[in-house]
């Protein structure tokens, strides 16, 4: 055997630990909860159904188009989403942009009742009390919210409370996508 | 001794995992018994994306009683399982599949275990080759030496 072939021999079995332990180190402390959606990059999915301000009236992914928005899943039984709420209503007032809602696996009237009293921030909610259109959104669990750009294509995905922490970077790429529209 | 206590062991996780599994199935109905059975195949496969630990099948979370309700849905519906498992990636990614494909974001995965095994065949290697250099590291002269030695203190026989 020759020199570098025995060099390498005794190198690499350890270079390859080494890679494998760097591997290992960066999974430490990453969110498990956050997968890549493999929405991003795809159109909004096809849905018809009844808005949950007035459940007469149905609405399709088409209402949503013609400019960037957001997508926000909440419910009233979720925490989280109570927490965000009061930001919602101050990007939508404040910076007017355009949140659409998809009210997941909750009952009308309470859904309504939540609207009145903390105010709506939503353009309109989509009313989704089976996760149907949850499925189709690769929904894990309210609340998320989806950015949107003007043809309805799904550019990111933000699982979890949407607050002064989480909303620059996705504002950044949501001025940059009304910039292009505009 | 070993293998009874194992064996016991096994018994006891099966009785308790089998009993709840199958009272869930129960409740979900499907036009030929042999679909029950992919049904629950496939929720033992299909990973839920919330309680990230745990199978559709045995999740409690809204997630995964939706997504049970829609493998139910299209089983019934007469979709195979692959496409099935299509669906369920289209909208959850790869992730919620417990048997990955091989591809570039498993290849650490899959290729693990042998890199595994190649160190190990490396450490024996490492580790064993000092011994085998002694040996060889007599001068023909010496191990003449050596061999005088052992036959002189050859122990006497006993008869």
């Amino acid at each position: 055997m020759t020199t570098t072939i025995k060099r390498l021999l005794i190198v690499s079995p350890m270079l390859m630990a080494f890679a494998l332990g760097l591997f290992l180190y960066q999974g430490i402390g990453k969110d498990p909860n956050n997968i890549e959606s493999s929405l991003i990059g795809q159109s909004l999915p096809a849905f018809n159904a009844p808005t949950l301000m007035s459940p007469n009236k149905n609405v399709t992914q088409v209402d949503m188009l013609g400019q960037p928005a957001l997508i926000n899943v909440w419910a009233t039984w979720c925490p989280t989403c109570r927490a965000e709420h009061e930001f919602l209503v101050g990007i939508a007032k404040q910076e007017k942009v355009r949140i659409f809602g998809v009210n997941y696996h909750d009952q009308l009237t309470a859904a309504q009742q939540w609207l009145k009293e903390l105010g709506n921030p939503y353009v309109f909610s989509v009313s989704d009390p089976k996760g149907v259109l949850g499925i189709d959104l690769g929904v894990v669990g309210a609340p998320e919210t989806y950015l949107i750009d003007a043809q309805g294509v799904v550019i990111d995905k933000l699982t979890g409370e949407l607050n002064e922490r989480t909303w620059p970077p996705l504002r950044s790429k949501y001025l940059k996508l009304l910039e292009a529209t505009n | 001794m070993f293998k009874a206590a194992l064996a016991s062991m096994l018994f006891c996780l099966a009785s308790a995992v089998l009993p709840l599994a199958q009272a869930d199935i129960k409740s979900y109905e499907f036009a030929e018994p042999e679909m029950a059975q992919r049904f629950v195949d496939l929720t033992t496969v299909l990973r839920c994306p919330k309680c990230q630990n745990q199978n559709l099948a045995d999740s409690d979370s809204i997630i995964a009683k939706d997504l049970r309700a829609q493998v139910q849905k299209l089983i019934n519906t007469g979709q195979t399982d692959r496409q099935i498992t299509e669906f369920m990636v289209q909208r959850y990614g790869e992730f919620i599949l417990y048997d990955p494909p091989f591809n570039k974001a498993t290849m650490v995965l899959w290729l693990m275990p042998f890199g595994m095994v190649l160190i190990g065949l490396w450490a024996l290697w490492f580790f064993g080759r000092k011994t085998h250099n002694q040996g060889a590291m007599l001068t023909p002269s010496e191990q003449q030496q050596l061999d005088q030695l052992l036959a002189d203190n050859q122990p006497p026989s006993r008869d």
